[in-house]
């Protein structure tokens, strides 16, 4: 019998990601330029998010027309972001044939209560988390990727290395714990029993985990992956720099050579100007997008 | 096993169930000791321009010539076949395993599809795991014919290369990386 839509096939994506890095992209030449580099996914979106936050107002799900055009110009999978319990904005997606949904924190979220039922779909969702309870309620929702949030569209890693630090040092205490204390665990966590034991089990996330939000050098990138994460999304970091094909060539490389300082020097020279950025600890509370997602 | 992007953690721990001792290769200086390879599943042209950039390309393209056993899956097996449909612009392969292979053969992510194959030699089916599989849409005279759905065929062998276009490593069922260990003993 044939099936679609399975766990299995929608984390299988996800596993098949692990080890490269996925970038942010508003049109089909950020896509190629993106694809040459060798990215083993791209995210079609209108706005990067240092955009978005320069920009304020409502971010939304992008143009169709948009995403359609990087769909036929790149031919490595393409995902597009949905708001925070935006089930509509996922169903057009879907119809659209993306490759993962990434019902993000990015965009201002339509739901301030619930996120989207993900079970719905055959499509696969890769969702946002803080800590190991956010990442395991989502898990919980049917998310079959987890990216850790950072602070997007700053190119300051630091919120990113607090979300990452986070998840793998929770999941560390969970596997010293006696299986006995799981079940208050699970309600200190606010997450489902079963995952919180199938973590406790694996040692890791049950589904593939990347990072995201500030990463703007191949050392940052790099730094990702020593931290445990299975993968790294680039957002503005890469085509808000000075020489955008070469940055994400570089950042590419360091997360394959991840281990390899001598390779990160290598590729880390003559990258010219890296994103601007603008430090976490200056945004305004109201600002930032990580506590989105509940 | 070729660990330069992709799912070769699966790969590793499939083998090491076999008891079989694997190393992960991302340089030129990986590949001395190495007496068979694994090719996993990834995203193809990811892996394309790292073998490049990690000068891997001429020493495993010149062993895989030299009869270096090589076991394929999905991306894996796109980096082996001798012709690609729908492969990036100057995406380049091994050229090893005498098969024309389709990129995303059967279309995006949502129809990606899981189903039971009949592997010849085997009374069980074997679950197989297509993710935005290849489709092998002409396999030369040579090459044998291991595993088909729909009458075309999705896993084969040809002297030392065995490929898939699904994969084995995500399901647990470890028979085809046994029949890839069993045939480097023979």
């Amino acid at each position: 019998m044939s099936e679609q839509g399975t766990t299995r096939i929608k984390s299988g994506l996800a596993e098949m990601l692990k080890g490269g890095v996925i970038m942010d992209v508003v049109d089909a030449e950020q896509a190629k330029i993106a694809e040459d580099a060798g990215a083993c996914a791209v995210m079609a979106l209108e706005r990067v998010p240092a955009d978005i936050r320069a920009d304020g107002g409502v971010a939304r799900m992008s143009d169709p027309e948009m995403i359609i055009g990087i769909q036929e110009t790149v031919s490595i999978p393409v995902m597009a972001k949905a708001r925070i319990g935006h089930f509509v904005e996922a169903q057009v997606l879907e119809s659209l044939e993306v490759d993962y949904i990434d019902e993000s924190e990015v965009l201002t979220p339509a739901d301030e209560a619930h996120h989207i039922d993900k079970w719905k779909f055959t499509v696969p969702f890769v969702c946002g988390a803080t800590n190991l309870g956010e990442a395991l309620r989502r898990i919980g929702e049917g998310a079959a990727m987890i990216r850790s949030k950072g602070e997007a569209g700053t190119g300051d890693v630091v919120e990113a290395v607090r979300h990452i630090r986070s998840i793998t040092g929770e999941i560390r205490q969970l596997q010293a714990m006696d299986p006995d204390e799981l079940y208050t665990r699970a309600k200190e966590l606010q997450a489902p029993l079963a995952l919180v034991q199938e973590t406790a089990r694996l040692g890791r996330l049950p589904v593939v985990l990347f990072t995201a939000g500030g990463v703007a050098t191949p050392a940052d990138a790099a730094l990702m992956m020593q931290l445990g994460s299975d993968g790294v999304f680039v957002g503005s970091g890469i085509f808000k720099s000075g020489d955008p094909a070469k940055r994400a060539r570089a950042c590419v490389e360091a997360v394959t050579h991840f281990r390899d300082a001598a390779k990160i020097a290598e590729v880390s020279k003559g990258l010219g100007e890296a994103m601007v950025g603008r430090s976490a600890k200056s945004i305004p509370e109201a600002e930032l997008l990580a506590g989105r997602g509940w | 096993m070729l660990a330069l992007q992709g799912a070769f953690r699966e790969h590793v721990q499939a083998l090491a169930r076999l008891g079989a001792d694997a190393v992960e290769v991302r340089s030129p200086a990986d590949v001395a000791d190495v007496d068979a390879l694994v090719l996993p599943g990834g995203e193809s042209t990811t892996m394309d321009l790292l073998l490049g950039t990690s000068g891997l390309r001429e020493p495993l393209g010149a062993a895989i010539a030299g009869g270096l056993p090589v076991l394929g899956t999905c991306a894996g097996l796109i980096l082996l076949a001798r012709d690609l449909e729908d492969g990036a612009d100057g995406q380049r392969t091994f050229a090893a395993l005498d098969v024309t292979a389709r990129r995303n053969g059967y279309g995006r992510q949502v129809s990606s599809f899981e189903a039971d194959l009949d592997l010849a030699d085997e009374a069980v089916p074997m679950r197989g795991v297509f993710i935005r599989a290849p489709r092998i849409t002409r396999a030369g005279p040579g090459v044998e014919v291991l595993a088909a759905l729909h009458d075309e065929p999705v896993c084969v062998r040809s002297g030392p290369i065995m490929a898939a276009t699904f994969h084995p490593e995500l399901t647990g069922d470890d028979r085809l990386h046994a029949r890839f260990l069993a045939g480097l003993a023979s």
